[in-house]
């Protein structure tokens, strides 16, 4: 890939994230008074503390020097102590981290894939009964709320039919076997959070897969090929999918984001102890380092795959590759 | 003034071509009539609900199943959930509408500036844009709500000041190729300064994008205010479907069973984005020639 490019990109991947941490800083500290009347607002101090987060982050010293109080916190990797845990926030994020990478990446395989083939599958039989059938479906899936579906998969699945445990990630108490007897509890539990979650995603998926895949069936090499001979299927596979699948990448990357946001609804809903669910007690319970903690890694996350995504688009479209050159 | 007499026709006669078009794309009615329906039902409705449904009723009225006295049941509170519904129709579409404006404002305007001045000030903004383009909106909207508080009006600004990234990418591309249009040399060339440019003559030609952006923005804003107030971060003061939700999911409705009380105001939601869902994606089938059918 052509470097200057490579450096441009980088170079606003590095600015966008200094933004974040600016943006964090101001937003916690400098809006709404500091960070000890909102503490004090909180009601959950103790003089101890209050000297503590005043040594912390240095609140006697003029602002800009506490801004560099806190970018040094940070990346030392010291990122406060959570009001509601009273243990560092390093440390209760990072024992949340699993269960949401489990979660959300076991539902974004089955998303894209159902996605792809639905999307494919409507462009191709464009007015046809099943396309109108997969498009509505989409569209309907697209307009939900994704905390109420999961209120509603609930209700259907765990209180009506009781097939699946309602929340959590494990059973409580139970004492297991073996590993397997473990690991089988598990599923059951992530089963409903998992389809939910895939759910909302195989509905955007497939719009934005139809409508690329109507664009590119409308360009001319694809008339050429059929004028050739081609099989239908031949065509569909060689010449409108490999073009079709490319805006794809930036579609999962940016859809991360809002990946993030359901996962905070449905860990919420089903009580899953991951980053979310982590976000939404730290919400609750106003625990503002927390909030800022999550908030600030879950950001950089994002940024970064966009980052990824931005350079893999180019590693695999030799069109936007001989661009650069 | 002939002139504008003229032009005034013309896009009398677009505008007409365009209804018509509507009229025959039956997504893009159902969305248009659903929307219409829930509109009335927001001003007229809540004047028909009695005041006493949306007080706390005895004990023995909470978390009744629907039947006679009460169609939708009634919730945790005793209250009719039908008259909550009605009542919460006219926060939840007002919050959505006004979020929109905001967004729609700040997009048009960044956009345009950004394509129309070029160079730094393009670059400056394209950064803010990008910024606000790839945070994850959920957390982003969380963080201000918690921090700025819990009233209607913040939860409005939250929404239309995290929402606007994507019309000001689309508009800007679109001012970039106004920009390079004959009429806009001219204008300069006789004097006209850049304000009146971007005012008179690069807004009216993005204004059809922007009016097709407006609509998806709106079912963003609708489930945004959903989401925020089932998360706690409404305002208790104003009933509305998500603060319904809100109080559903706290009170447990639905692991009891309760299905009357979290069903309909979803449903609600559900109806209202779709419906604007559904608009979107005509008009942008309307719009974008590329998608007609061959």
């Amino acid at each position: 890939m052509n470097k200057k490019r490579l450096v441009k990109k980088l170079l606003y991947a590095a600015i966008t994230i200094f933004f974040v941490l600016v943006f964090n800083y101001f937003l916690f500290r400098i809006l709404p008074g500091d960070i000890l009347s909102m503490l004090s607002r909180s009601g959950k101090t103790t003089p101890e503390m209050v000297a503590n987060i005043r040594e912390m982050y240095g609140l006697d010293l003029p602002w800009y020097q506490q801004f560099f109080v806190y970018l040094e916190n940070l990346f030392t990797g010291d990122l406060g102590t959570s009001f509601i845990y009273k243990k560092p926030v390093a440390e209760v994020i990072g024992s949340r981290i699993l269960p949401t990478v489990i979660l959300l990446g076991v539902a974004e395989v089955l998303a894209i894939v159902v996605g792809i083939v639905f999307g494919i599958v409507s462009a191709w039989k464009r007015g046809k009964a099943i396309d109108t059938g997969l498009l509505s479906t989409s569209l309907l899936l697209y307009s939900m709320p994704t905390f109420w579906l999961g209120m509603m998969l609930i209700l259907i699945f765990c209180v009506n039919l009781r097939l699946f445990p309602i929340n959590g990630m494990v059973t409580p108490g139970r004492v297991f076997a073996d590993t397997w007897a473990y690991i089988n509890d598990v599923v059951r539990h992530m089963i409903l959070p998992m389809a939910c979650m895939a759910l909302v995603m195989i509905g955007e998926y497939a719009i934005t897969m139809r409508s690329t895949m109507i664009d590119v069936l409308s360009e001319d090499y694809i008339t050429t090929a059929k004028a050739k001979g081609f099989s239908n299927g031949y065509v569909l596979r060689r010449h409108a999918m490999p073009n079709a699948m490319l805006p794809m990448i930036t579609l999962i990357a940016i859809n991360l984001g809002l990946i993030v946001g359901g996962a905070i609804q449905i860990e919420t809903v089903f009580s899953w102890p991951g980053l979310g669910n982590l976000m939404y007690g730290a919400l609750v319970n106003r625990d503002y380092p927390l909030l800022q903690g999550v908030f600030l890694l879950t950001t950089v996350t994002v940024i970064l795959a966009n980052l990824l995504s931005d350079i893999l688009y180019e590693v695999v479209d030799p069109r936007v590759k001989s661009m650069g050159d | 003034m002939a002139g504008n007499s003229v032009k005034a026709k013309l896009r009398k006669r677009k505008i007409k071509a365009f209804v018509r078009q509507v009229l025959a794309n039956k997504m893009a009615l159902f969305g248009t009539v659903v929307l219409l329906l829930f509109i009335l039902v927001a001003i007229f409705g809540p004047l028909l609900v009695p005041f006493s449904v949306l007080e706390f009723g005895e004990v023995e009225d909470m978390l009744n199943p629907p039947g006679p006295g009460h169609i939708l049941g009634t919730d945790d509170m005793g209250r009719d959930v039908l008259g909550y519904l009605i009542a919460g129709s006219r926060i939840s579409l007002l919050v959505g509408a006004l979020a929109t404006g905001i967004s729609m404002v700040i997009g048009t305007v960044i956009g345009i500036v950004s394509g129309y001045s070029g160079k730094v000030i393009d670059n400056v903004l394209m950064r803010i844009t990008d910024f606000f383009l790839v945070i994850p909106w959920l957390p982003l909207m969380m963080v201000l709500a918690a921090i700025l508080g819990t009233s209607i009006w913040n939860i409005i600004v939250v929404i239309g000041v995290t929402s606007w990234a994507g019309t000001a990418r689309v508009v800007r591309s679109q001012t970039l190729s106004v920009r390079e249009n004959q009429f806009v040399e001219r204008t300069v060339s006789i004097g006209a300064g850049s304000g009146h440019i971007m005012l008179h003559h690069i807004l009216p030609n993005v204004f059809p994008l922007v009016f097709a952006n407006t609509i998806l923005i709106a079912a963003a804003a609708i489930t945004s205010e959903t989401t925020l107030s089932f998360l706690g971060l409404g305002d208790p003061a104003h009933a509305s479907w998500g603060m319904m939700l809100h109080y559903a999911f706290e009170t447990g409705a639905t692991s009891t069973g309760a299905w009357w009380y979290f069903l309909p105001p979803g449903l609600c939601v559900v109806a209202v984005v779709l419906a604007f869902t559904l608009m979107g994606y005509a008009f942008d089938e309307i719009l974008n020639p590329k998608l007609k059918e061959r």
